[in-house]
C-alpha cells in the first residue's frame, strides 16, 4: 500500500477507538484491586453498629456498651445535671465549653453534647492516654475538686470531665471525650451510625 | 590487557546475543565523569550501597517475620533473640533506613549546591524526587511492621492526615486502613507494599535515574559543561572513565562510611531513640496512646511544617492547611529545575543572594528536622513557623534572586 493511500481520518478514529476500549478495560481490571482495599465483610461485621435497649436505664445511672473495641458510656442525666451543664460558672472552668474541636457529630455540638438533652453517649476513653475514666455523678466535694458538680474522673493521670464529657482546664487531657455517631429509635440506642 | 580488540570467545558468543560488553563500556569504562568531582559526589554511590543492604537484609528478615497483628511484635522479638544473628540483620535494616535517608539528603543537597538539576538534567532530578517520595512511603510502612506503640500511633497520625481532605477524607482513611481502625488488615497490606510493591518501583526508578544521568553526563562542582571540549575521539578532555577512576578512587570514602555505619549498628542501633523510638519496644495498643508521638528523624522537617500551620488560612481550616503545606513542601521540590533561572549552575559562580539562600535554607531544614521530634512548646512553635517560611521562601523567591543577582563568569575548562 502506498503512503498516499492511507486514510488518516480512519486511522485516527481507529487509534482513538482502540485506546478508548483499552481504557475501559483498564478501569475494569483495576476495579478488583481498588475494591479489595475497602473494609472486608468480616471487618464490617466486627465494626458494625451495636444496638442496645436503654428502656431500663434509670435517671442518673450509666450503662457501658462496647463498640469497635471501645467502652461507650451511656448516661441518662437528671434535670439538675442538665441545668448544671448550661451554667456559665461551669463553662469558664472548661477547655472547650462550646465543643469547637471536632470530637462529636454535628448534632452534638451543644451544651449537653447529645441528641436529646437527657441521654449522654460518649466514648469512655480518656483523650490523654486512653485510660477509661470513672463515672462520679455525685455532687459533692472530692479530693481532686472541692467544687465537684458530677462528671468523669480519670484515675490514671487525674483528668476530669463534666457530665457531657467536656474536659476541665488544667488537666492532662487536651480535648473533650469523643461522642460516637449514634441514633435513638424509641428505647433502642444504636451506636455507630446516625439516623 | 594491551590488545584492546582481544575478546574471549565466550564473551563474543554472549555479546552477539546480549550487549553485555556494550553496556559495560557505556556505563562503566567509557562513561566519562568530570575529573573535578569532590567528596560530595560519593553520596549517590553510598545510597546505592545502602539500598542493596536494605534489599538483602529485608529479604532475610521476611523469612522470620510474621505479618499479623497477633504475631508481628513477637516475631520481631524472635528475630532479635532466637534467630542466629537475627539481631544483626534487623539492626542492619533499621540503621540502613536512617542511613539511606542521610545519604540521599546529602546527595540532594549536593544537587542544590552545584545546580545539578539544571538543564539538561531536569529529568534526573525528577526521577530522583520520585525515588525520595517512594522512600518516604517505604520507610513509613516499614516502621509500622514491628507493630509497636510508635508503629501503631505513628500510622494513626499519618493516616488521619488524609481525613483532612474534604468530602472523601473519611472514606479514604477507611480505604487505606481496610478497617474502621488500624488493625491487622492494615498491617498486612503495608507488609505487601513494603516488601514487594514499593521496592520494585524503587529499583525501577533508580534505574531510570541512572539511565537519565548517563544520557546527559554528570555535572561537576564548577557546573562546567565538559562536553564542550573533547579530543578527536569525542572523549571530554576534563573527564576520566568512571571505572576504574571513580569506583576505585572512592573506595576509601566507602570504607570510611561503612566504619561509621557499622559503628552505629554495633554500638548505638537505636540511635538514641531517633532511629528506633523507645515506645516501639512496647506492643501496639489501640487503647493506650503513648505520651509523646514523634516521627522518625527523616520525616521531621515535613512533620514540623505540618504542625506549623495551626491557624486557619482564609476558609481553609488548620488541619487541612497543615496537610496542604506538608504536601506542598514535598511537591515544590519536584519543580526546582524550573525555579532556578540562574545562567550558572554551581553556587561557586552564583551571586551572594543564592549563597545566602542556600545556607539559610540548609539551617532551616536542619532546624525543622530537629523540631519534628520535639514536643510543641511556645518557642518550638514559633521556630517551626519561621523555618516553614524560610523553606517556602527559598523556593518561591528563587526565580527572582537567581535571575537578577550578579553571577561570576564560569571558566571554559575545569581549573587545575
Amino acid at each position: 500500500m502506498t503512503q498516499s493511500g492511507v486514510n488518516q481520518g480512519r486511522r485516527r478514529f481507529l487509534y482513538i477507538a482502540t485506546g478508548a476500549v483499552g481504557a475501559v478495560g483498564a478501569v475494569g481490571v483495576a476495579t478488583p484491586f481498588v475494591k479489595s482495599w475497602f473494609p472486608s465483610e468480616k471487618a464490617k461485621a466486627v465494626g458494625a453498629p451495636v444496638s442496645l435497649d436503654i428502656g431500663n436505664l434509670k435517671v442518673g445511672e450509666m450503662v457501658i456498651a462496647e463498640w469497635r473495641g471501645k467502652p461507650v458510656f451511656v448516661v441518662r442525666r437528671t434535670a439538675e445535671m442538665i441545668e448544671a451543664l448550661k451554667s456559665a460558672k461551669l463553662k469558664e472552668r472548661l477547655t472547650d465549653p462550646n465543643s469547637d474541636v471536632e470530637q462529636q457529630p454535628e448534632f452534638a455540638k451543644n451544651d449537653t453534647r447529645s441528641l436529646s438533652e437527657e441521654l449522654l453517649v460518649v466514648e469512655g476513653v480518656c483523650t490523654h492516654l486512653g485510660c477509661s475514666p470513672k463515672f462520679v455523678p455525685e455532687v459533692e466535694p472530692q479530693a481532686y475538686d472541692a467544687n465537684w458538680q458530677g462528671g468523669f474522673f480519670c484515675p490514671c493521670h487525674g483528668s476530669r470531665f463534666d457530665l457531657s464529657g467536656r474536659v476541665f482546664a488544667g488537666v492532662p487531657a487536651p480535648s473533650n471525650l469523643k461522642v460516637p455517631p449514634h441514633r435513638v429509635d424509641g428505647n433502642i440506642l444504636t451506636i455507630g451510625e446516625v439516623a | 590487557m594491551s590488545n584492546k580488540n582481544f575478546k574471549p570467545a565466550w564473551l563474543d558468543w554472549i555479546d552477539r546475543r546480549l550487549p553485555v560488553s556494550n553496556a559495560y563500556e557505556k556505563h562503566m569504562s567509557k562513561y566519562y565523569a568530570p575529573k573535578n568531582f569532590n567528596w560530595w559526589y560519593v553520596f549517590g554511590l553510598l545510597a546505592m550501597i545502602v539500598f542493596v543492604n536494605q534489599l538483602l537484609t529485608g529479604i532475610w528478615l521476611t523469612m522470620s517475620y510474621v505479618p499479623s497483628a497477633a504475631e508481628a511484635f513477637n516475631s520481631v522479638e524472635y528475630i532479635m533473640r532466637d534467630v542466629d544473628m537475627g539481631w544483626l540483620l534487623r539492626y542492619m535494616h533499621s540503621t540502613g533506613a536512617s542511613f539511606f535517608f542521610l545519604t540521599v539528603y546529602l546527595h540532594m543537597f549536593r544537587g542544590v549546591l552545584y545546580g545539578s538539576y539544571q538543564k539538561p538534567r531536569e529529568l534526573i532530578w525528577v526521577f530522583g524526587m520520585f525515588v525520595y517520595l517512594i522512600m518516604m512511603a517505604e520507610g513509613f510502612m516499614g516502621y509500622v511492621l514491628p507493630w509497636g506503640q510508635t508503629s501503631y500511633w505513628g500510622a494513626q497520625v499519618i493516616i488521619s492526615l488524609f481525613g483532612a481532605i474534604p468530602v472523601i477524607g473519611e472514606g479514604l482513611q477507611e480505604w487505606i486502613r481496610g478497617d474502621f481502625l488500624i488493625s491487622g488488615i492494615t498491617l498486612n497490606r503495608f507488609f505487601a507494599l513494603h516488601v514487594i510493591a514499593l521496592p520494585l518501583v524503587l529499583a525501577l526508578l533508580v534505574v531510570m535515574h541512572v539511565l537519565a544521568l548517563h544520557e546527559v553526563g554528570s555535572n561537576n562542582p564548577d557546573g562546567i559543561d565538559i562536553k564542550k571540549h573533547v579530543d578527536d575521539k569525542g572523549v571530554p578532555l576534563d573527564a576520566v572513565p568512571f571505572h576504574p577512576y571513580f569506583t576505585v578512587g572512592k573506595l576509601p570514602q566507602v570504607v570510611l562510611f561503612l566504619f561509621v555505619f557499622c559503628g552505629v549498628i554495633f554500638f548505638m542501633p537505636e540511635g538514641g531513640g531517633y532511629f528506633l523510638e523507645h515506645p516501639n519496644f512496647e506492643m501496639a495498643n489501640a487503647l493506650k496512646t503513648p505520651a509523646h508521638i514523634a516521627p522518625t528523624w527523616y520525616y521531621g522537617a515535613f512533620y514540623s511544617i505540618l504542625r506549623a500551620i495551626d491557624f486557619p488560612i482564609f476558609f481553609i481550616e488548620a488541619k487541612l492547611g497543615g496537610f496542604m503545606a506538608m504536601g506542598g513542601a514535598i511537591a515544590i521540590l519536584f519543580v526546582l529545575p524550573w525555579l532556578d533561572r540562574s545562567p550558572v549552575r554551581s553556587w561557586r559562580y552564583k551571586g551572594w543572594m543564592s549563597k545566602f539562600a542556600i545556607i539559610i535554607f540548609a539551617i532551616a531544614f536542619a532546624m525543622l528536622t530537629y523540631l519534628g521530634g520535639q514536643p510543641v512548646t511556645a518557642l518550638n512553635g514559633i521556630l517551626a513557623k519561621i523555618g516553614t517560611v524560610i523553606y517556602f521562601a527559598f523556593f518561591l523567591l528563587m526565580p527572582w534572586y537567581t535571575k537578577y543577582e550578579k553571577t561570576k563568569p564560569v571558566p571554559e575548562r575545569v581549573p587545575e
